[in-house]
C-alpha cells in the first residue's frame, strides 16, 4: 500500500455527517464508529477547519465525544427523531458548499439502511464513492481514493470534486476523545427545515430476533437414503498425499495448487 | 376374428418345461402372458436379476436412486443420469422479478442463489404468472443460471464499448434503469452484500425514488423483516419493491431447472462516467488481519528456521499464521494464533507446516476451502483434514517453495515487497 502522507490542506472543505452510535451489546449511546472514522479522515485532510454536521437534537451527549477529538465547533440542524435528514444536509450543503462529504456506511441505530449518502449525493448530482479506507491525493481538483475490498484488498479510484464517500472500517482508527476539547468545543444551532417520515411511523421495530440457522435437510426419496443419510459418516475427502519425491517435486505441486487457486500470481 | 381366446397346449407345455430347449425363446420376448381364463399372467420366475454370487436378486425399489443394492454401480449412475431436474417454462410472463446477482470473482455465491431462490418464493405468491430475470453484469466464470433459477437472463459484459469490469457503478446503473423502463420489474432484489449488491441497490433507490427495505431476511408478499443497526432491532414493515436482501434470506432453487433465456436490451441510455478504476493496489499481506485474508502460511512446532518461514511468507505473499505451541514458545505473536483461542479464519488457501493439528487448531480452519499440510508424520490428524498433503522435511520443501517463488516474481517482474519493514514490525511485535 502506498504511503499517504498528506499534509491537512486549508483550502480542501471537507465537512463530515456525524450520527449518534450505539454499543453493541449494552445499547448506550457513543459516538458511531464509522463516522468517527470519517471524522478522522477529515482531521487529516483539512485539520481543524473541517467541519461536521449533525441533523438532530443538540441536547445528545454523545455529540461531545466527536468534538472531543479537536474540533472546536459542529453543527446542528435541530430536529426531531423521526426527521428525515437528506432535505436539511441538503440545503446546509447549498449555503456552506463542501468538496468532500464523509459518512459512516450505515449508522448503528434506527433502521440504518445507509441510504443518506446515496440520497445526499443524488440529490446535489456529486459522485459517491461507498467504503472508502483513506483519500490519497487531490490534484487538479480529482481525488485519488483507496477504497477497501472485502478480504483486505485495496482499490484506487479517481473521482473529480465535490463527492460524497463513505468509510469503511478498514480506515484508520479514530483517534481517542478527550475530556476538554470535549467540554470546550460548541455547538452552532441552527433549526433545519425537515418534514417527518411519515413512512416509517407505520412500522413496527422490534427487539432483534435471533435468526433461525438454516437446517440441512436432507431430500431423500426412499427409506433407504434416508437411513442412510442418517447414519452414514460423511465421507473424509481424504485429499491428495505425496510421500515419495524430492523436496523440489514435493514443492512443484504445492505450488501447482497455489497457482491454480489463484494465490500467486 | 373371433374374440375366443384359442389355447395352445404345446406353447403351454414348452412354458412349464423349464428344461425344453425352446423355453427360453417362448419366455423371452413374450410380453404379457394371457392365462386360461384371459387374465393377464405375470411369471414370478422372469423378475430379478442373477447377482454376482449367482444368487437371484430382486429390486423392489422401484427404480428410485439408491435402492435397496439390486442396481449395479453403472444401472444406478444410468438412473441417476436419466432422470434429469424437471424443467420449469415460463412463455409469456404477466411481470418480472429482476435480481442483480453479484457474480462476485464470476461465479455466483451462496449469497446470489438465496437471492434467486427469494425471487422464486415471491413469483409464488402472486396470483399471475411471473418470471425470475438474473442480471449478470460482467465477466461469467463458472455460473450455472439454469440449475439456480434463472427464467430470464440479461448478460452485458460491456456498455457503450466500456467494459463491465472493475469499479464501474455508473455503467451498471444505467443497465439497471435500461430493464426498470423496459420490463419495469414488479420486484429488484439484490444480495446486501460488501461485493457490489448493496452499493448497486442504494444507488437504484436513490435514482428511482424507491425506499429499499436494507437487510430483509425474512420477505413474504406483503410483510418484510428487515435488520436494524447494530444488530439489535427488527423492523416489520410491508414489503418494499426494492429489496437489498441478507444473507440466508431464503432456501436456493434445487429442484428445477430453468430456461435463463437471454433477453436483449433495446437501448441503455448513454452514460458519461465520474468515477475512474485505477485498478487494484498491491497490499501487504502482514497487514492484512487474519480473520478475512484470503491466503495464510500458518507455522507450528515442526519449523525449525524461523527467518526461512518468514521469507517463504514474504515471497508467497501469504499472511503469517501460527498454531499454539509457536506462539506459546515466542516464535509467533499472539494476533497470529488460528484456532479456538485465537482466530477463526477463512481463508482460501491455508498452508499448514509443521502443525500436526489439533481438534481445537482445525476448528480454526473450519472454513478454509483449500488446507495444504507439510508434515514429517504422515498420520496426523491435519493430513485427514488437508487436500493435499506432503510428508517430508519441513525446512527442505519450504526452501524449495521459497526458491520457486522467488523464480516466479523475478521471472513475471512482481515489484518486490520490502523486507526490511516488514522485519521491522516483527521485531516490534
Amino acid at each position: 500500500m502506498p504511503n499517504s502522507n498528506v499534509n491537512p490542506e486549508r483550502n480542501i472543505r471537507v465537512a463530515t455527517l456525524v450520527s449518534v452510535g450505539q454499543h453493541p451489546k449494552s445499547g448506550r449511546t457513543r459516538r458511531a464508529g464509522q463516522d468517527a472514522r470519517a471524522v478522522e479522515l477529515g482531521l487529516k485532510m483539512a485539520g481543524t477547519a473541517s467541519r461536521l454536521i449533525h441533523v438532530g437534537d443538540m441536547a445528545e451527549p454523545a455529540l461531545r465525544q466527536y468534538l472531543g477529538m479537536g474540533l472546536p465547533q459542529l453543527s446542528v440542524l435541530q430536529a426531531g427523531p423521526d426527521a428525515d435528514a437528506v432535505p436539511a444536509l441538503a440545503t446546509h450543503l447549498d449555503e456552506q458548499p463542501a468538496d468532500i462529504v464523509l459518512t459512516g456506511v450505515r449508522a448503528e441505530s434506527g433502521e440504518a439502511s445507509g441510504m443518506v449518502p446515496y440520497l445526499l449525493a443524488e440529490r446535489l448530482g456529486w459522485p459517491l464513492i461507498p467504503r472508502i479506507a483513506d483519500i490519497q491525493t487531490i490534484d487538479n481538483g480529482m481525488a485519488e481514493v483507496l477504497q477497501a475490498l472485502p478480504r483486505g484488498q485495496r482499490r484506487l479510484l479517481r473521482v473529480p470534486l465535490p463527492f460524497v464517500a463513505t468509510v469503511d472500517n478498514a480506515a484508520p482508527e479514530a483517534r481517542q476523545y478527550a475530556f476538554g476539547p470535549s467540554r470546550r468545543g460548541n455547538f452552532a444551532v441552527s433549526l433545519a427545515n425537515t418534514t417527518a417520515d411519515d413512512e416509517r411511523q407505520q412500522w413496527q421495530e422490534l427487539p432483534a430476533k435471533p435468526r433461525p440457522k438454516r437446517l440441512n435437510v436432507v431430500k431423500a426419496k426412499s427409506a433407504a437414503d434416508r437411513f442412510k443419510a442418517a447414519t452414514a459418516k460423511p465421507q473424509g475427502q481424504g485429499g491428495k498425499v505425496i510421500r515419495d519425491g524430492t523436496d523440489r517435486e514435493k514443492a512443484e505441486a504445492i505450488m501447482a495448487l497455489l497457482v491454480a487457486e489463484g494465490v500467486v500470481r | 376374428m373371433s374374440d375366443i381366446i384359442r389355447r395352445n397346449p404345446r406353447n403351454e407345455w414348452i412354458l412349464r418345461n423349464r428344461l425344453h430347449p425352446q423355453h427360453d425363446e417362448l419366455t423371452a420376448g413374450s410380453g404379457p402372458v394371457r392365462g386360461p381364463t384371459g387374465l393377464l399372467r405375470k411369471n414370478p420366475h422372469a423378475v430379478g436379476f442373477i447377482g454376482p454370487n449367482g444368487i437371484k436378486r430382486i429390486d423392489r425399489s422401484a427404480g428410485t436412486q439408491g435402492g435397496a443394492g439390486g442396481l449395479s454401480l453403472r444401472a444406478r449412475g444410468r438412473s441417476a443420469e436419466a432422470a434429469p431436474l424437471p424443467l420449469h417454462r415460463v412463455e409469456q410472463p404477466d411481470f418480472y422479478v429482476a435480481v442483480v446477482v453479484d457474480l462476485a470473482a464470476g461465479r455466483l455465491s451462496n449469497h446470489d442463489r438465496d437471492v434467486l431462490g427469494q425471487a422464486h418464493q415471491l413469483v409464488k405468491a402472486q396470483a399471475d404468472q411471473g418470471a425470475v430475470v438474473a442480471i449478470a453484469l460482467g465477466e461469467i466464470r463458472d455460473a450455472a443460471f439454469d440449475t439456480t433459477g434463472a427464467d430470464r437472463l440479461i448478460h452485458l459484459t460491456e456498455v457503450h464499448g466500456q467494459p463491465l469490469t472493475g469499479y464501474c457503478p455508473e455503467l451498471k446503473l444505467a443497465v439497471l434503469r435500461a430493464v426498470d423502463t423496459e420490463l419495469a420489474p414488479r420486484y429488484w432484489l439484490f444480495p446486501d452484500s460488501v461485493h457490489g449488491g448493496a452499493d448497486l441497490g442504494a444507488r437504484l433507490g436513490a435514482r428511482l425514488g424507491e425506499r429499499p427495505a436494507v437487510q430483509a431476511w425474512q420477505v413474504d408478499a406483503e410483510q418484510t423483516v428487515c435488520r436494524g443497526g447494530s444488530h439489535r432491532t427488527d423492523w416489520q414493515r410491508p414489503t418494499a419493491r426494492l429489496l437489498l436482501l441478507a444473507e440466508e434470506c431464503a432456501l436456493p432453487i434445487d429442484e428445477t431447472r430453468h430456461e435463463a433465456r437471454p433477453i436483449e436490451l433495446a437501448a441503455i441510455p448513454p452514460v458519461a462516467p465520474r468515477i475512474e478504476d485505477l485498478g487494484p493496489v498491491e497490499v501487504d499481506p502482514s497487514k492484512i488481519a487474519l480473520g478475512e485474508a484470503e491466503f495464510i502460511l500458518a507455522a507450528g512446532n515442526g519449523i525449525q528456521d524461523w527467518g526461512q518461514f518468514h521469507r517463504a511468507a514474504t515471497a508467497l505473499g501469504a499472511t503469517e499464521g501460527a498454531s499454539r505451541v509457536a506462539v506459546d514458545d515466542g516464535n509467533m505473536p499472539r494476533f497470529r494464533q488460528v484456532g479456538a483461542t485465537g482466530t477463526w479464519v477463512t481463508a482460501r488457501v491455508y498452508i499448514a507446516v509443521g502443525i500436526s493439528g489439533a481438534i481445537q487448531h482445525l476448528q480454526g480452519i473450519g472454513q478454509c476451502d483449500k488446507v495444504v499440510a507439510i508434515n514429517l508424520d504422515g498420520g496426523c490428524d491435519m493430513i485427514k483434514r488437508a487436500d493435499l498433503s506432503v510428508i517430508g522435511d519441513s525446512q527442505g520443501i519450504l526452501g524449495e517453495l521459497l526458491a520457486l517463488a522467488e523464480a516466479r516474481q523475478n521471472g513475471t517482474e512482481t515489484p518486490p515487497v520490502t523486507a526490511n519493514t516488514r522485519e521491522e514490525e516483527r521485531n516490534v511485535a
